[in-house]
C-alpha cells in the first residue's frame, strides 16, 4: 500500500511533461461520446419538478466539470493557505465541498441572468467568469481585486454578480428586487431573451424574517427568481436540525412556491434542477431549490469546524460523496482519461492558481486617499465627493 | 494589576497593538497602557479576586445572574457552546439547555423573542453576535422594547431585557464586524446604553444592566475580550449605570471617551502632557444613555477645554451630544472650541482601518488644537 503510493507519487513528479502530453492525447472520440448517468431522485413540493431520472452528458462536458471542480477547490485551498500565512486578514469563508453548485448552476443558466449570494462567494464569482487574480487580489486587499481591495472576502462583485453580502439573509430580498427589474424587462423581451435572478443563501439564513418577506412578495408578484438554499448542514456552528423546525427547505415557500430538493454533490443533478427551475420561474414565478451539500471546512477561517461535528462525519462525506472524486470516477470509468492524465490536469491547475496568487501579491495596495472615494457622487457633476469630518467640509474628487 | 496578555490576544488591532506594547512595559497596578492608577469605589477590593480577561468577566457576570435569578436565560447565535467570543462558555453545562441556548441566525427574531420573555417578567439576556448585526433587530429594540412601558401606561415593561453585543474596531473586521452603532440607540428614550472599558467594569456594569428595571444595551469592546487581564472580584457586585468615572484628574483640558477608545485617549494624554507641558483630565462615560452630564460639566468648568472621542463617525456621533451639552452648560467658562476626534464619515473600511480610527496622534492633535486656540 505504502509502496504503491510512493510509486505513483514519484511517477507524477518524474514525468509532468509526459503526463501533459498524455492529456493532449485524450481523443476527440472520447470527448464526443454521449454518456448517461442516473441521478438521485428529486423530492418535489407543489410541482412535478424535473421529470428526469438520468442525465445525458458528453465526455467533453464531464471532463470540463472535472477541471472546474478541481479549479474551484484549488482556488479555495490557495486562499486558505494564504490566510494561514496572514496574507489575508479578516474574514474568509471557504466553499470547499460545495463545488457542484456553481458548476451545475452555470451549466444551466444564462450569463445574462443575475446571481446574488451571501459571504461564501469566491467560487460563485469564479463561475460567473472572474479571473483567479481578481479573486485572490481581492482577498489580499489589492488594487487588482474585483472590488479594488475595498470589499475583501465577503464583498466580491462581477458582471451580473451582485455580491458577496455580509448580513445573513439580507441578499434574498435584494435578489427578489433584481427579479422585479427582470420581470419588467422580460415583458418586452423575446422568449429567448428573458432573464431571471438566482438568490442563494445558506441553511442558516432560512430562519431570517426578511427571507420570508421576500418569498411572499416574489410569489405575490410572480417574480422570475430561483431561491436557492445551499443546505450545507450547518448555520455557523449550529446544525440544521437545531436551527430549523422544518429542515425540508424545498417546502418552505408559504404553501404557494414550488420547490425541489436536489443532491447538490452531483453537478449533473444540479444542472438538471436549474434547467427545469429556470424555465419554471420564467413561466410561473419563484421556485425554491434546496441544494443538499456539505461544508468540509469551518464556517470561516476562525472556526476549525470540529467542535460541533466529528472528524469522522467529515471524512465519511469526503469518502462517499466528494464532488471531485465522483466526477473522477466517472471520467475514468468511461475511458475519457486515465488517472495519470487527470493528475496532470490537477497539477496544471494548481500551477495556474499559484501563479495567480503571485500576480495578486504583486498588485499594489490602494493609496490611503481611497478611504474617501466611492461614498457619494454629486448629482450635477457626477463627480465623487465626500463629506469631511463634518458637513461644512467636503472634497470633490 | 491589569496587564495585557499578548499570548491570548488572537485579534489584536493594529491601533491597539501599540497600546499593548506600551502596557507590557508599564507593569504595576495599572490598566492596559495606564500609567495612572485607577480605583473604582463601586468595585469591592477586599474579597477574593480572580485574574481574568474581559470575555471571562462577562461570563462571570452571566454566571452570577443565572445563579441568583432562576428566571434568567442566556441565548443568541452559537451561544450554547460558548458563542464566537467564548462569553457563554460552560453556562449551558451548568444551567441546562433550557436556560442557555443557541438560536437560529435571526436577529429580529432574537430581539422579539427576548422582549416577549422580558414582558412576561423573566430576565432575558440576549446576545447579538456582532453589533453590526443589530440592525435587523433595530425596529424591535427601538419601537417595541423602548416604548413598552410608555405605550401600556405602565402596565407592562421589558425591564428584564439586556442585549449584549460586541462592537468596535479589531484590526481586520472590515465593514460588518467593526462598527460602533451606539449613537443610533442613544437617540431612543426608554433604552439604556452601556459600554465597559475593562474586565472589572464589565462584570459590575453587566450585572447592573441585567438587574436594571429598564431595557439595556451593553456594547462590549471586542478588541478587549482577550487583550487585557485584571483581577476581578468573585463576589456579586454592581456598578451604577449612568455614572461616569474620572480616571485621571487634570487642570488644562477635559478628555472624554468610553470603551476601548479610553486606552487610545490615555496614550494621547501621555504624549500631550510630555510634549505640551499641560495637565489633562480623563473621563470614561461608561454609560451613554443616560449619561453623566454633571461629571463632564464640572470638569469642563474647571479646565475650560474639552476633547471628545469615539470610533463611530463624527457626524451625529455621541460626541455631538456631549459637545452640545458642554456648550450649553459651560459657555462662559470655555477657553477654546470643543474638539471632536472621531472616525471619519465613511463606511468602516477594511483595508484603511488604520487611517479611519481616531488614533493617539489624531487625539493628540485635538488636544493641541484645544490648548493652542
Amino acid at each position: 500500500m505504502f509502496a504503491l503510493a510512493r510509486a505513483s507519487a514519484s511517477a507524477a513528479v518524474a514525468a509532468p511533461a509526459a503526463a501533459r502530453a498524455a492529456v493532449r492525447c485524450i481523443s476527440d472520440a472520447a470527448l464526443a461520446q454521449e454518456l448517461t448517468f442516473p441521478i438521485t431522485p428529486f423530492k418535489c413540493h407543489l410541482t412535478d419538478g424535473p421529470q428526469v431520472e438520468e442525465m445525458t452528458t458528453t465526455g467533453a462536458e464531464l471532463l470540463e466539470f472535472f477541471k472546474l471542480a478541481v479549479h474551484y477547490r484549488r482556488l479555495e485551498l490557495v486562499a486558505e493557505s494564504a490566510y494561514k500565512q496572514q496574507l489575508i486578514r479578516g474574514f474568509c469563508h471557504l466553499h470547499i465541498g460545495q463545488e457542484a453548485i456553481p458548476i451545475g448552476m452555470e451549466a444551466a443558466i444564462s450569463k445574462a441572468d443575475s446571481v446574488i449570494t451571501a459571504y461564501r462567494c469566491h467560487t460563485l464569482l469564479k463561475a460567473r467568469g472572474a479571473s483567479d487574480v481578481e479573486i485572490l487580489a481581492e482577498l489580499l486587499g489589492r488594487e487588482a481585486g474585483c472590488s479594488r481591495g475595498k470589499g475583501g472576502s465577503m464583498h466580491m462583485y462581477g458582471p451580473e454578480f451582485y455580491g458577496g453580502n455580509g448580513i445573513v439573509g439580507a441578499q434574498i430580498p435584494i435578489g427578489a428586487g433584481l427579479a422585479l427589474a427582470h420581470k419588467h424587462a422580460n415583458a418586452k423581451a423575446a422568449d429567448d431573451a428573458k432573464r431571471i435572478a438566482v438568490a442563494l443563501c445558506g441553511d442558516g439564513a432560512v430562519p431570517q424574517g426578511q427571507v420570508h418577506e421576500a418569498f411572499n412578495m416574489a410569489a405575490l408578484w410572480k417574480l422570475p427568481v430561483i431561491f436557492c438554499v445551499e443546505d450545507n448542514q450547518f448555520g455557523m456552528g449550529t446544525s440544521v436540525s437545531r436551527s430549523n423546525a422544518n429542515t425540508e427547505f424545498y417546502t418552505i415557500g408559504h404553501g404557494v412556491i414550488p420547490g425541489v430538493q436536489v443532491d447538490a454533490m452531483d453537478p449533473l443533478a444540479v444542472k438538471a434542477a436549474f434547467q427545469w427551475a429556470r424555465q419554471a420561474t420564467i413561466d410561473n414565478g419563484p421556485t425554491i431549490l434546496q441544494l443538499k451539500t456539505y461544508r468540509y471546512r469551518g464556517h470561516s477561517m476562525s472556526d476549525p469546524g470540529t467542535s460541533y461535528r466529528t472528524r469522522d462525519e467529515v471524512k465519511e462525506v469526503q469518502k462517499s460523496r466528494d464532488v471531485i472524486e465522483g466526477i473522477r470516477a466517472r471520467v475514468i470509468d468511461a475511458g475519457i482519461a486515465d488517472a495519470a492524465e487527470l493528475k496532470a490536469i490537477e497539477k496544471d491547475i494548481r500551477k495556474t492558481v499559484e501563479a495567480a496568487l503571485e500576480e495578486a501579491k504583486a498588485s499594489s495596495e490602494l493609496p490611503a486617499s481611497e478611504l474617501i472615494t466611492d461614498i457619494y457622487v454629486d448629482k450635477e457633476s457626477q463627480k465623487g465627493f465626500v463629506r469631511g469630518v463634518s458637513l461644512d467640509k467636503s472634497w470633490v474628487l | 494589576m491589569l496587564r495585557l496578555s499578548r499570548a491570548v490576544c488572537s485579534m489584536p488591532t493594529r491601533a491597539f497593538a501599540s497600546t499593548a506594547v506600551a502596557a507590557a512595559g508599564s507593569g504595576g497596578d495599572k490598566l492596559p497602557g495606564f500609567v495612572h492608577k485607577v480605583v473604582d469605589e463601586d468595585v469591592p477590593q477586599d474579597g477574593e479576586m480572580v485574574e481574568m480577561n474581559l470575555f471571562e468577566a462577562v461570563n462571570a457576570a452571566m454566571d452570577v445572574a443565572l445563579d441568583t435569578d432562576e428566571t434568567a436565560c442566556v441565548f443568541g447565535e452559537d451561544v450554547a457552546f460558548g458563542g464566537v467570543f467564548r462569553c457563554s462558555m460552560n453556562l449551558m453545562e451548568k444551567y441546562g439547555k433550557d436556560r442557555v441556548f443557541s438560536t437560529p441566525l435571526s436577529e429580529q427574531g432574537i430581539a422579539g423573542f427576548a422582549i416577549g420573555m422580558a414582558a412576561m417578567g423573566s430576565t432575558a439576556i440576549a446576545e447579538i453576535q456582532f453589533a453590526d448585526y443589530i440592525f435587523p433587530a433595530f425596529d424591535q429594540i427601538v419601537n417595541e422594547a423602548a416604548k413598552y412601558r410608555y405605550r401600556s401606561g405602565g402596565m407592562f415593561d421589558v425591564g428584564g431585557l439586556t442585549i449584549r453585543s460586541p462592537y468596535g474596531a479589531v484590526g481586520h473586521g472590515g465593514l460588518y464586524h467593526s462598527q460602533s452603532p451606539e449613537a443610533y440607540f442613544s437617540h431612543t428614550p426608554g433604552l439604556k446604553v452601556v459600554i465597559p472599558r475593562s474586565p472589572q467594569q464589565a462584570k459590575g456594569l453587566l450585572l447592573s444592566a441585567i438587574r436594571d428595571p429598564n431595557p439595556v444595551l451593553v456594547f462590549e469592546p471586542k478588541a478587549l475580550y482577550r487583550a487585557a487581564n485584571e483581577p476581578v472580584p468573585v463576589e456579586d457586585y454592581e456598578i451604577p449605570l449612568g455614572k461616569a468615572q474620572v480616571l485621571k484628574e487634570g487642570s488644562d483640558v477635559t478628555v472624554v471617551g468610553y470603551g476601548a477608545q479610553i486606552y487610545v485617549l490615555e496614550q494621547a494624554i501621555l504624549m500631550a502632557e510630555k510634549e505640551l507641558g499641560i495637565s489633562c483630565e480623563l473621563i470614561d462615560l461608561r454609560s451613554i444613555l443616560p449619561w453623566d452630564k454633571d461629571t463632564v460639566i464640572d470638569s469642563v468648568n474647571k479646565t475650560g477645554r474639552a476633547v471628545i472621542s469615539h470610533e463611530a463617525p463624527k457626524t451625529s456621533g455621541f460626541a455631538a451630544e456631549v459637545s452640545s451639552t458642554i456648550q450649553e452648560a459651560c459657555f462662559l467658562n470655555l477657553e477654546s472650541p470643543i474638539q471632536r476626534v472621531c472616525g471619519w464619515d465613511t463606511p468602516f473600511p477594511l483595508i484603511f482601518e488604520p487611517v479611519y480610527v481616531p488614533d493617539k496622534h489624531r487625539v493628540f492633535e485635538g488636544i493641541k488644537a484645544a490648548i493652542e486656540f
